[in-house]
């Protein structure tokens, strides 16, 4: 038999010890950044859940890449010749206009864009946190991912990294409501940020005064200047501008580019000026010290 | 009867409720999917008071915050506190019918989801939309299915 008071008072002590661990691993979480290292052990720990709960719809993808007519893939396969011949005409002039923009750059003393290194990820489909907007993917810290990394695909900015594990991360979209990218108007170079608004499919630029040149339609690439993304990718196109009186700004609203529910394949991208921006404030910092 | 009587039984009952939780299934379907980590770790907590009480529910709830990819903390809390009712409860609970059972869970998985719900709102600026709340109805009407299903794997293997 064992005592029931001491179990019912030890259980009070033990609730209180859960919820003071609870409330503190929160805020740890959420407001020190050293503590992600400890998160990628504790994710890596993991990871088995994930790849097992992934099982099934890879199996419904086998399922349907195997029942595919010869029709079909024929005429997928002429579909894909066509536009890769078309792309290969394009990327000709794109390495001629490459190298004239390196050596315009060199005349400017701009300096020159080198080459990222990039690597093609595959989404795991796994149920995610309600309340905020993620997709996990198939490279983690192995293959050099790291949080804050930028991910895109074909049509332009997903989201940024947020967490990792050993063998699989998590992208933050960028229309999850934490998420902020500072972008620039293609059209007239104004700048802005635009946050994401929750909703999968909206973003929203907030303190965007009533007579910026805006119109539904610009299109947003990425400015840069957050050091996180690089610059120039399309992130979204305005759909709404809206101006009450009264309002000490206009309400602005966008859409992203990149069709976030139907995402499959991501590119993770690695800024290699990142590492030289980083140290040249430090040096500059130390010529000035000296 | 050694302590560690069927321990690994019980926790692969919690490692395939958390599976359940993380199974990708088609949107619409999304937000009727029951609270599998409760209903589970609840019967045990019914059953077993004595063993599965609140060290179970932040280590279960940690894991769910992982592999969710939510805050670290979030789940351990709302499920430390759900527990923490059932375990001071559980005369009480065992000794009603399964309907009013289904009711009790109802409650408690509502009471989990607020805690969540109320925890994210200090991070984040989020808002609850009805959808949040239906699985609240589906975890209520599959818990007489788990309740039978896991008395009768505590009867086979005699975990106690």
């Amino acid at each position: 038999m064992k005592p029931i008071f001491a179990t019912s008072t030890s259980l009070q002590l033990r609730l209180f010890l859960a919820v003071i661990a609870s409330l503190s691993l929160i805020v740890f979480d959420s407001k020190f950044d050293s503590f992600s290292n400890v998160r990628i052990y504790l994710n890596t720990a993991v990871s088995p859940l994930i790849y097992v709960a992934d099982i099934p719809s890879e199996m419904l993808k086998g399922v349907s890449n195997t029942v595919v007519s010869r029709r079909d893939l024929r005429k997928k396969v002429a579909e894909q010749k066509d536009k890769l011949f078309i792309q290969q005409v394009q990327l000709l002039e794109f390495k001629h206009l490459k190298q004239e923009n390196k050596r315009l750059r060199a005349l400017l003393n701009s300096p020159v864009h080198s080459d990222q290194r990039k690597l093609v990820a595959e989404i795991i489909t796994v149920n995610s946190d309600p309340f905020s907007l993620q997709v996990v993917i198939n490279k983690g810290a192995t293959d050099g991912v790291y949080i804050g990394q930028p991910i895109l695909n074909e049509q332009g900015v997903v989201g940024q990294i947020v967490d990792v594990a050993a063998t699989y991360s998590r992208v933050l979209l960028i229309s999850d409501i934490s998420h902020g990218i500072p972008v620039r108007v293609q059209r007239n170079d104004i700048r802005a940020i635009a946050n994401g608004s929750g909703e999968l499919n909206g973003l929203n630029l907030p303190y965007v005064p009533h007579s910026t040149d805006i119109q539904v339609g610009d299109v947003l690439v990425t400015s840069g200047l957050g050091g996180v993304f690089p610059e120039g990718y399309p992130v979204a196109t305005i759909s709404e501008f809206n101006y009450q009186i009264g309002q000490p700004y206009a309400q602005v609203e966008a859409k992203p580019v990149v069709a976030l529910e139907r995402i499959r394949y991501v590119l993770l991208v690695w800024d290699d000026e990142a590492k030289t921006t980083d140290t040249t404030p430090d040096e500059t910092n130390k010529e000035k010290a000296l | 009867m050694t302590p560690a009587n069927g321990r690994f039984k019980l926790i692969l009952t919690l490692i395939l409720a958390l599976l359940l939780t993380v199974l990708p299934v088609p949107e619409p379907l999304d937000s009727f999917r029951p609270d599998w980590v409760l209903l589970v770790l609840g019967y045990w907590c019914m059953a077993l008071p004595y063993r599965v009480s609140i060290g179970y529910a932040w280590i279960t709830g940690l894991t769910l915050d992982l592999l969710l990819g939510a805050p670290l903390g979030i789940h351990s809390l709302a499920l430390s506190i759900v527990v923490y009712i059932i375990v001071m409860n559980h005369r009480l609970i065992r000794n009603i019918s399964l309907w009013q059972q289904a009711l009790i869970v109802g409650f408690l998985v509502m009471l989990n989801k607020l805690i969540i719900f109320w925890a994210e709102k200090l991070l984040f600026d989020i808002s609850i939309t009805p959808m949040y709340l239906w699985s609240i109805l589906t975890t209520m009407l599959i818990w007489p299915w788990i309740f039978l299903i896991l008395r009768k794997i505590r009867r086979q293997f005699a975990i106690r």
